[in-house]
């Protein structure tokens, strides 16, 4: 894996989105979901993606998770061009550099929760020795080591989408993506799965979360704003000042889009 | 080792919530495995069984009769008798390509005496080829007339079983002496029992051989009763039948077209007849046997189908993981093949259970047994592989072929 890290240049971006468009086509209507996105987020970034209900949030996600292509731009993840893949292809991209969290843990019901960490690593092709010991690595890791062989089932919502993190990290992925990860989750566990993102971060993960918390968001690097398909707001969070600038930005919010717009410039 | 215990914990979970569907169409695999499977068994068994009876007589001979001629031929009159010498016989022998082996038969009615006791019996002058042709096999410890007999005249009798236990009842023939028609005989074998279901001058347990020159010199007889050949390769008996008859018919002056002159019994006839026989019959149960596969199949490929809506939110979670295509082709063929093979496997199962209690039926001697050979095995086991990868195909394609952001919504 580390050589992988290599190839990818210190000053290129992991992801770099040029004037990306996403037109969905139902037959009847077109809804333009996307339209022209640009964004950058480098190694080791942690980016809050905020916005209404119905903005186009989850459409990104899944553009920069290679689960959809895009209709229009131009999208690279680690200096890889995504146009033109084929669906095999796609897939390894996921495998290999896209650990996925989503807001209903979409783990498999019928396997333990170690089986499920494996999972990735056998579309990966990981001999089976070595995924038995990065599963109690990263099941370890997320505080659940003694709860390897419990079904999904007979685990709690906060625990559930730790497993779902060790399982994103199976591959040891450039970018960690998580869309509503605390979406189905109480207060209190929701914090706890900001807390092991916050660690991710610390150890130099790239992270990119779809949060509705502005709680949450305020604690990542970097919040992106999103409203009706553009990006509206893309600032960094500084350590000291994130409070206020978030509370600041959460004025803007409600005053509407012109001074969000002025703050992002 | 992780996907194959998945794949076989779907299936079971997959069965249990379609209990009803399962059950049919799991049925309709067993019932079409058993019905291939048992008709195919009972036509191996039936085949062996009508072998083994027509063997009786003898190894897929031709059995030939003078008689007199119904058509006038070069200058000659009809209704005149034909005699065959055993000389003739030897004559034509070279003259026939493809015949194996000829012998002719002298019958007659003499008084067997051992003892005190007089009996009458059917005596028959015969070749040392006659035993392999007409399958008179001897029993343990006893032999068949060999060709030093024949050289020699020696007066040595080949007995029927039954006609050994009527004579010497619980004692061993074999080297003992019996007076026929007042000549001293040595018995130097006796018939191993056999199936023997049609004759022509009364069941092989019941008669006595001796060397057609013994026989001759006994009795002065100078023309055959009838002959008996076989041809070297079973295809060709026609063709050797033929030639018999064109070699006789030249050397003894009458129409080979002549039917009454030499009648000939070609019993390969009846056993040709029965091949095609159970060639259509096999067909005719292949068929429906293979059509209610089919019918399971179809009904495994709608289980499938169904399975793969269930499973639709699983099978996006996968993709989003990073299943290529060909992992989720893979995981539904193999679990529509495991639904088929544990059908088929039920149904062999079932097919061999039968098959071993058959024989308790004691219906063995009209039908012989069903035997489950590996042929039939193989070819149940081809079809039912064919049916399981046909039905799992198109189920699985499509599931290899959604789109992971809408399966996952699901
Ligand atoms: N498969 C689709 N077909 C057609 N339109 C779609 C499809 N998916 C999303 N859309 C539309 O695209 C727009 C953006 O949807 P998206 O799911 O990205 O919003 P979101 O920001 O994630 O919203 P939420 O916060 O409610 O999850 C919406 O108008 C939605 O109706
Ligand atoms: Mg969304």
């Amino acid at each position: 894996m580390a050589t992988r890290h290599e190839e990818i240049r210190a000053d290129r971006p992991i992801i770099e989105m040029v004037d990306i468009r996403k037109v969905y086509d139902t037959g009847k209507v077109k809804v333009e979901a996307l339209k022209g996105i640009d964004l950058s987020v480098a190694k080791g970034e942690f980016i809050a993606i905020v916005g209404p209900s119905g903005s186009g949030k989850s459409t990104l996600m899944n553009l920069i998770g290679c689960l959809d292509t895009a209709t229009g731009g131009e999208f690279r993840i680690g200096g890889e061009l995504v146009k033109g893949l084929s669906r095999d292809q796609l897939a390894d991209v996921r495998n290999r550099r896209i650990g996925f969290v989503f807001q209903a843990f979409n783990l498999l019901p019928q396997i333990s929760a170690a089986e499920n960490v494996a999972m990735p690593m056998i579309f990966g092709g990981v001999p089976a020795k070595a995924r038995k010991e990065r599963v109690a690595e990263l099941m370890e890791k997320v505080g659940l080591g003694d709860r390897m062989e419990h079904k999904p089932t007979e685990l709690s919502g906060g625990q559930m989408q730790r497993v779902a993190i060790a399982r994103a990290l199976a591959m040891n992925p450039d970018i960690v993506l998580a869309d509503e990860p605390t979406g189905n989750l109480d207060t209190s566990s929701g914090g706890d799965i900001m807390g092991v993102f916050l660690d991710l971060w610390k150890q130099g993960r790239t992270l990119v979360v779809i949060t509705h918390d502005m709680a949450l968001a305020r604690r990542a690097g970097r919040i992106v704003e999103i409203r009706d398909g553009r990006i509206v707001r893309d600032a960094a969070v500084g350590p000291e000042e994130g409070a206020a600038s978030v509370s600041a930005a959460a004025g803007a919010h409600v005053q509407g889009l012109a001074s969000t717009a002025e703050q992002a410039a | 080792m992780l996907m194959l215990k998945e794949v076989l914990y779907q299936m079971l979970r997959d069965a249990r919530s379609q209990k009803l569907r399962t059950f049919l169409t799991g049925f309709g695999i067993v019932w079409g495995t058993v019905a291939i499977t048992l008709l195919l068994a009972f036509g191996t068994g039936l085949k062996k069984q009508m072998i083994k009876s027509t063997a009786g007589l003898g190894d897929r001979i031709g059995i030939a009769w003078p008689g007199l001629t119904s058509k006038p031929f070069q200058g000659l009159g009809k209704g005149r008798r034909i005699r065959i010498t055993e000389e003739d016989l030897i004559a034509i022998r070279s003259q026939v390509p493809g015949l194996r082996s000829l012998s002719p038969e002298f019958a007659g009615d003499m008084k067997l005496r051992y003892g005190l006791k007089t009996y009458p019996v059917d005596v028959t002058g015969v070749t040392p080829e006659f035993g392999g042709m007409r399958n008179l096999i001897p029993q343990a410890g006893s032999r068949f007339i060999n060709p030093i007999d024949m050289e020699k005249q020696r007066r040595v009798l080949f007995i029927g079983n039954k006609l050994a236990e009527t004579v010497f009842q619980k004692e061993d023939p074999v080297g003992k002496t019996v007076i026929l028609n007042g000549s001293p005989f040595l018995v130097v074998g006796v018939l191993m029992p056999k199936n023997q279901d049609s004759s022509y001058r009364g069941r092989d347990h019941d008669q006595a051989f001796m060397p057609t020159s013994t026989y001759r010199a006994l009795t002065g007889a100078k023309y055959v009763s009838n002959f008996v050949f076989q041809p070297a390769k079973v295809l060709e008996m026609k063709a050797v039948s033929n030639g018999v008859l064109t070699s006789l018919s030249r050397r003894l002056r009458f129409d080979p077209a002549d039917k009454e002159a030499l009648s000939v019994w070609d019993t390969t006839e009846q056993f040709q007849f029965f091949e095609v026989f159970m060639l259509a019959f096999t067909g005719f149960l292949g068929i429906v046997g293979s059509l209610t596969l089919v019918v399971g199949g179809i009904g495994v490929s709608n289980i499938m189908n169904v399975v793969v809506e269930e499973r639709t939110k699983e099978i996006g979670i996968k993709m989003a993981l990073g299943a290529r295509q060909r992992s989720i082709l893979t995981q539904f063929l193999m679990e529509t093949l495991l639904i088929t093979g544990s059908g088929g496997v039920l149904g062999l199962l079932i097919s061999f259970g039968i098959c071993s209690a058959f024989p308790k039926l004691g219906l063995t001697d009209y039908v012989g047994d069903p035997q489950v050979s590996p042929v039939v095995a193989l070819i149940t086991t081809g079809i039912l592989g064919v049916i399981g990868l046909l039905a799992g195909y198109f189920p699985a394609r499509d599931a290899a072929r959604l789109d992971p952001v809408v399966a996952m919504k699901l």
